[in-house]
C-alpha cells in the first residue's frame, strides 16, 4: 500500500467541511428547523470555514504529495483553490442570513447542500484524475440541483431547477462519454501520465476529440459559449443569495481542473485552437447579450459566459504565467461577483429581482453600497486599479505573443462594449432620479453594520488587490511552476 | 544638508498620492464650508509641497526618478519621473486644483463632499499620468482619471448630462482598450514595461506601423482630433465649470502628451510615414474648429469647439518634428490649459449670473460687470494669440515651424488664426457692448466677487508673464524636446536633421526673437496675422 500516501494532516481543510456537512446534515433532521440547537448548527458553518481557510493556507507553501495512487494531489495550487472555496463559502454564509426566499423549515437542509457543494469543490481542487475529477465535479453539482428551486413559491426557480439539471445531465454525459474515449486510446486517466501524451489530430483523433468531449462538462459549469444557456436562466430564477453562490464557487471549481488540464495543453493544438475560439466567441457573444439585459441577475449571467472567457484567454498560452494568471482572474471573477451580489441581496430585502431602476439613488440611501458597486462594476470592465485589470492585464500579457494576438485584441476591443452595461450599474447607483417605474415601490435596503461592512470590505480586497497584486500573483506562479515543470 | 533631505523626499509620490490622503481626510467631514476650507488647504498645501519641483534643471533626462518593483513576476514597476515634456503638464495639474475649488464654491450646492473627492482624485490621475513612466502605470492612471471626471459629468452636470458622461466613457475608454493592446505588445516585443528603456529600443517597421495606429486612435480621441472630437462639445457642455476646466487643461494634454511620450520615440519611423496625415487632420482640426466656433451660440460651445483648433495647433507643431514646432506645441498646451481654463471658469461665473450660457442672455456686461469684461477681454485676446499674451508666443511658434517645413502649410494654417480672432471678438463684443436681453438683466448683477478676483487673478498674470517672458520656462523644456528631436531623427536616418534642430549656444529668452530674424517669410505673414484682429477691435 506504498501508494496510498495517507496522511491526515494535510486532509484537514476537506476534514473540516466533512464534519461541517454532517453537522448541518444532523440539524436537517431536527424535528423543529427553528430551534435554537438548528440555529446554533447553522452558526457552526462560518466557524468551521475561517478554520479550513487557515488549514489550507498553513500548508500553502508545503511540499506537493500525491494521494490514493496519484488520483488526489495536494499541491500550492489546491490549497490556494482551497483557501479561495471556504473564504468564498464564507461570504456566500454571510450574504444568504437574510435568506428571505427560502422557508423556515427548509433552511437546515439549505445549508446542508451548501456545505455539501463546496465539500465537493474542495475535493475537486485537489482532485488529479479524471474519474476523481468527475466524482467531485458531480458531488458539487448534485447539491445545486437541489439549491435552485428552493426559492419557494417561484415557478422560474422550478424551470431554472430543471433547466440546470437536464443541461448538467447531458453535459454530464458528454464527459462520461469523453471519458471513456480518453481512456480507450491513452490508457489511463492520471493526469501527470496524460500529458506526457501526444494530442495531436492525425495521430490521436480519439483522444482529442475524447478530451474535448471532457472540457464540455467543465464548459458547462463555467458557462462558457456553447454551454452557457443554462446560466442567465438559472441566475434570474434562483433566489438572489443562491445566484451569489452559483455564479461564483462552482467556477472556481471548473478552473482548477482546466488549469491541471492545461498543464497538457500546447499553442498551436487543436484544441488549444478551440479553446481560443471559444474564449473570443464567449466574450464577444455574453457582452453583446447582456447589453440587452434589464434584469440585474440576468445582465450578470451573461457577463459571466464573457468572463469564462477570459479566464480561457490564460489557459491558451499554455505557460505557467498564463494559468497562473487564469487562476487569478478567476478569484478576480469570484470576488467581484460575490460584491456584486452581496449588493443586489442587501437592496433587494424582500428577495425579489432587481432591474437597473432598483439601483436609482442608491447613492443617496447608502454610500457606501453605492461605492462598493462602482468598485465592482469598474472591476468587472477591468478599469484600474482594480483586480479585475490586473487580472485582465495578465491574461492579455501572457497571451500575446503565442500565436493568439487577435485573442488579445478580442479581449480589449470587448472592454469599450462591456463598460456599457456596467456602466448602466453606476449611473444607476448615482443617479438622482428616485421615482420608480411604474408601481412598484421601493425597497428599504438592509443598511446594518454587517451589510455595509461586509459590501466595504470586498471592495478593499477589489480595490487592494488591483494595486498590490503582486504577492498572490507570485505564490500562483510558484505554484503553477511546480505544475509545469 | 538641505540637498541630501530633499534626495531622499519623494517628490512625485508625495505630489501624486497627496490628494488621495486628503480625499481619505475628506470622507468624514460633515460640513459643506469645511469641506471646501479643507479641500482648497490640500490644494494649497499641494503646491507648498511641490516647491523642490521649482529645482527641475534644464537638461535632458529624467529627474525626481523613483523606483520600486510593483509586480516582479511581470517586470512591473513603479517608477515615476519627470523631463521637460512632462514638468508643465505636472505644474498646470497643481495649479488647476485650488483654482477649481474656488470657481466651485458657489457654483456647486449639493453632495458637495462627493464633488471635492472627485476633483482631489483627479488632480491625483493627472499628476500620476504625467510623472508616470511604466507603461501599466500610466495606464493606471490614465484610466483612473476617467471615473471621477465621468462621474462629475453624470451628477454635477447640466440637463443632458447623461448622453454627455456616456459618450464621454465610451469614447475615451474605446480609444484606451487598444492602447491597452498596444502596452502588452511592446511589454512582449520590447521585454520591458518601462517607458525609459522602450524609448531607446528600435522596433521593426511593421511592428512600429502598428503601434502607431494603436496609440493614435488612443491619443487622438483624447486631444481630440477631427473626426473623434464630438465628445469633446457634448462634455464641456454638460459638465460643471471645475470639470470643464480639468477637461480643458489637463485631459485634452493627456493625448498630445502621449504622442510625445509614446508615438514619437516608440514608433519614429512611422510617426514619419503618418506626418503627412496627422498634419492633414491638425489642420482640419483647426479650420473646422475654428469654423465651427464661429457658428455657435453657447458660450461654453464656443469655447469648447475653440479647445479643439487650439489642440489642432498642438498637434501641428508635435508632428512638424522641428525644434520650433514641437517646443510651441508644448508651450501651447501650457496656455490652453492656462486660457481655456480660464474662460470656462469665468463661463460659470456669468452662469451663476444669468443662469445662461447662451450669448444672447449675457449681452451688454461691458457696463455692469466691468472687472470681468476686463479678464474676458484678457483671456480673449491670449486665447487668439495677441501679441504680448502667452497665446502668441505658442500658436506663432508652431506657425513659425509650419512655414519653415512648407510654405503652402503655413498659409493654410493662417485663416485658423484668422477665425480664432474673428469667434472670440464676436463673442466679446456681444458680451461688452451687445444690447441685454431685457433691461432688468445684468442690472442686479455683481461684479467680480473676492473669490473670483483669485482664481482669476493667477491665470490673468501667468498670462501676461508667459507672454512677455516665455524664455525661462522654454529653457526648461528644450533640452529634453532637443533630446527627444535627436533621437527621432537618427532612427529615421536623417542626419543632416539632427544638426539643424540644435543650434548651439542659444541664449535663453531670446528664441522667439533670433528666429524671426534668418526668416524673411515668417516678418510678412505675423502682422498679417495680427492686423485683422486688431482693426476688428477699433471697430
Amino acid at each position: 500500500m506504498d501508494n496510498l500516501n495517507f496522511s491526515l494532516a494535510r486532509l484537514f481543510p476537506e476534514a473540516v467541511f466533512l464534519a461541517l456537512v454532517l453537522v448541518q446534515m444532523t440539524g436537517s433532521m431536527l424535528k423543529n428547523s427553528s430551534s435554537s440547537l438548528a440555529n446554533f448548527l447553522i452558526r457552526l458553518c462560518p466557524v468551521g470555514a475561517l478554520l479550513a481557510a487557515v488549514l489550507a493556507a498553513c500548508s500553502l507553501s508545503a511540499a506537493p504529495q500525491d494521494m490514493f495512487y496519484q488520483g488526489y494531489r495536494i499541491d500550492g495550487l489546491s490549497q490556494f483553490f482551497k483557501v479561495l472555496v471556504s473564504l468564498g463559502y464564507l461570504v456566500a454564509w454571510f450574504n444568504t442570513r437574510p435568506q428571505t426566499t427560502v422557508e423556515e423549515e427548509l433552511k437546515p437542509d439549505y445549508y446542508l447542500f451548501l456545505t455539501l457543494s463546496a465539500f465537493g469543490l474542495l475535493v475537486l481542487s485537489s482532485a488529479a484524475e479524471l474519474v476523481a475529477i468527475y466524482l467531485a465535479m458531480e458531488l458539487s453539482s448534485y447539491a445545486l440541483y437541489v439549491l435552485i428551486p428552493a426559492r419557494t413559491r417561484s415557478k422560474q426557480a422550478a424551470e431554472a431547477g430543471l433547466k440546470y439539471i437536464l443541461f448538467g445531465a447531458a453535459a454530464t454525459a458528454l464527459a462520461l462519454y469523453g471519458l471513456a474515449m480518453i481512456i480507450a486510446t491513452q490508457g489511463g486517466t492520471v493526469i501527470s501520465e496524460l500529458s506526457q501524451k501526444t494530442w495531436l489530430v492525425p495521430d490521436n483523433i480519439l483522444a482529442v476529440a475524447g478530451l474535448t468531449l471532457f472540457l464540455s462538462g467543465m464548459f458547462f459549469k463555467l458557462a462558457l459559449f456553447p454551454f452557457h444557456f443554462w446560466c442567465p436562466d438559472v441566475y434570474q430564477g434562483a433566489g438572489n443569495e443562491t445566484a451569489a453562490y452559483v455564479a461564483t464557487l462552482p467556477k472556481l471549481g471548473a478552473v482548477i481542473v482546466l488549469i491541471r488540464i492545461g498543464t497538457m495543453l500546447a499553442p498551436g493544438q487543436p484544441v488549444t485552437t478551440t479553446l481560443a475560439v471559444l474564449a473570443a466567441v464567449s466574450i464577444t457573444y455574453g457582452n453583446l447579450a447582456a447589453l440587452a439585459q434589464k434584469d440585474l441577475k440576468r445582465m450578470l449571467g451573461f457577463s459571466s459566459v464573457a468572463h469564462a472567457g477570459y479566464i480561457l484567454v490564460g489557459l491558451v498560452s499554455g505557460t505557467a504565467e498564463g494559468l497562473a494568471a487564469a487562476a487569478f482572474y478567476a478569484m478576480a471573477y469570484v470576488l467581484m461577483n460575490l460584491l456584486c451580489f452581496w449588493v443586489i441581496a442587501r437592496i433587494s430585502t424582500d428577495g425579489r429581482n432587481l432591474t437597473y431602476q432598483d439601483l436609482n439613488g442608491l447613492s443617496a440611501r447608502s454610500p457606501y453600497l453605492a461605492l462598493s458597486l462602482l468598485a465592482a462594476a469598474f472591476s468587472l470592465v477591468g478599469l484600474p486599479p482594480t483586480v479585475g485589470f490586473i487580472g485582465k492585464l495578465w491574461l492579455i500579457t501572457s497571451a500575446w505573443g503565442h500565436g493568439y494576438d487577435w485573442l488579445v485584441i478580442v479581449v480589449c476591443v470587448n472592454t469599450a462594449i462591456a463598460i456599457f452595461y456596467y456602466l448602466s450599474l453606476v449611473r444607476h447607483a448615482y443617479s438622482e432620479e428616485t421615482i420608480y417605474h411604474g408601481a412598484v415601490q421601493s425597497l428599504a435596503l438592509d443598511k446594518s453594520l454587517m451589510s455595509q461592512a461586509g459590501a466595504v470590505i470586498l471592495a478593499l480586497l477589489v480595490i487592494l488587490l488591483g494595486i498590490i497584486p503582486s504577492p498572490v500573483y507570485g505564490l500562483l506562479l510558484s505554484v503553477v511552476k511546480v505544475l509545469t515543470s | 544638508m538641505i540637498t541630501d533631505l530633499l534626495s531622499c523626499y519623494p517628490l512625485l509620490t508625495v505630489l501624486t498620492f497627496w490628494p488621495l490622503l486628503a480625499a481619505l481626510i475628506l470622507s468624514p467631514v460633515k460640513n459643506e464650508r469645511t469641506i471646501r476650507l479643507v479641500t482648497m488647504a490640500a490644494a494649497l498645501i499641494e503646491l507648498v509641497l511641490a516647491i523642490p519641483l521649482l529645482g527641475f534643471e534644464s537638461r535632458a533626462g529624467f529627474q525626481f526618478e523613483e523606483l520600486i518593483a510593483w509586480a516582479p513576476e511581470w517586470k512591473l514597476n513603479y517608477h515615476l519621473g519627470v523631463d521637460g515634456l512632462s514638468i508643465l503638464m505636472i505644474w498646470l495639474s497643481i495649479l488647476t486644483l485650488p483654482m477649481c475649488v474656488l470657481c466651485s464654491w458657489t457654483y456647486i450646492g449639493r453632495r458637495v463632499k462627493e464633488f471635492h473627492i472627485c476633483l482631489l482624485l483627479m488632480t491625483m490621475a493627472c499628476v500620476g499620468v504625467f510623472s508616470a513612466l511604466d507603461t501599466v502605470l500610466f495606464y493606471v492612471f490614465w484610466e483612473a482619471l476617467l471615473i471621477p471626471m465621468y462621474l462629475m459629468i453624470a451628477i454635477w452636470g447640466s440637463d443632458d448630462r447623461r448622453y454627455a458622461s456616456i459618450k464621454f466613457f465610451l469614447y475615451t475608454l474605446a480609444g484606451s482598450t487598444l492602447l491597452l493592446v498596444a502596452i502588452v505588445a511592446l511589454r512582449i516585443t520590447g521585454g520591458t514595461f518601462s517607458i525609459p528603456e522602450l524609448m531607446t529600443t528600435e522596433f521593426s517597421y511593421g511592428f512600429q506601423y502598428w503601434i502607431f495606429l494603436a496609440f493614435f486612435i488612443a491619443f487622438a480621441i483624447k486631444v481630440p482630433m477631427f473626426p473623434f472630437h464630438t465628445w469633446l462639445p457634448a462634455a464641456h457642455v454638460q459638465a460643471p465649470s471645475a470639470g470643464s476646466v480639468i477637461l480643458a487643461a489637463v485631459l485634452l494634454k493627456m493625448g498630445t502628451y502621449g504622442f510625445l511620450r509614446f508615438s514619437i520615440p516608440m514608433a519614429p519611423v512611422a510617426s514619419t510615414d503618418f506626418a503627412p496625415m496627422m498634419i492633414a487632420i491638425s489642420v482640419a482640426s483647426i479650420l473646422y474648429g475654428g469654423a465651427v466656433a464661429l457658428g455657435q451660440q453657447d458660450i461654453k460651445k464656443l469655447i469648447a469647439y475653440s479647445s479643439v483648433a487650439h489642440m489642432g495647433f498642438v498637434t501641428l507643431g508635435i508632428f512638424l518634428f522641428s525644434l520650433d514646432g514641437v517646443n510651441g506645441a508644448i508651450f501651447q498646451m501650457l496656455n490652453h490649459g492656462i486660457i481655456t481654463g480660464a474662460l470656462f471658469m469665468m463661463v460659470g461665473a456669468v452662469y451663476e449670473r444669468s443662469h445662461s450660457r447662451e450669448i444672447v442672455k449675457n449681452m451688454g456686461l461691458g457696463k455692469y460687470l466691468p472687472a470681468f469684461m476686463f479678464f474676458w477681454g484678457l483671456f480673449g485676446l491670449a486665447s487668439f494669440g495677441f501679441p504680448g499674451t502667452n497665446g502668441f508666443v505658442g500658436e506663432f511658434m508652431v506657425i513659425l515651424a509650419a512655414f519653415r517645413a512648407n510654405t503652402t502649410l503655413g498659409l493654410l494654417v493662417i485663416p485658423g488664426a484668422l477665425l480664432s480672432a474673428a469667434y472670440i471678438l464676436k463673442v466679446t463684443l456681444k458680451m461688452a457692448w451687445g444690447q441685454p436681453a431685457s433691461p432688468a438683466s445684468g442690472g442686479s448683477w455683481r461684479d467680480l466677487k473676492k473669490k473670483e478676483w483669485a482664481y482669476l487673478a493667477l491665470p490673468a498674470v501667468l498670462v501676461v508673464w508667459l507672454g512677455l517672458a516665455p524664455g525661462g520656462v522654454l529653457g526648461l523644456i528644450e533640452p529634453s524636446v532637443e533630446d527627444t528631436l535627436k533621437t527621432f531623427h537618427q532612427r529615421n536616418g536623417r542626419v543632416d536633421l539632427v544638426q539643424v534642430t540644435s543650434p548651439a549656444g542659444r541664449p535663453e529668452g531670446l528664441i522667439i526673437e533670433e528666429n524671426i530674424l534668418p526668416e524673411p517669410t515668417v516678418t510678412t505673414t505675423e502682422p498679417a496675422a495680427a492686423e485683422p484682429a486688431e482693426t476688428e477691435m477699433e471697430k
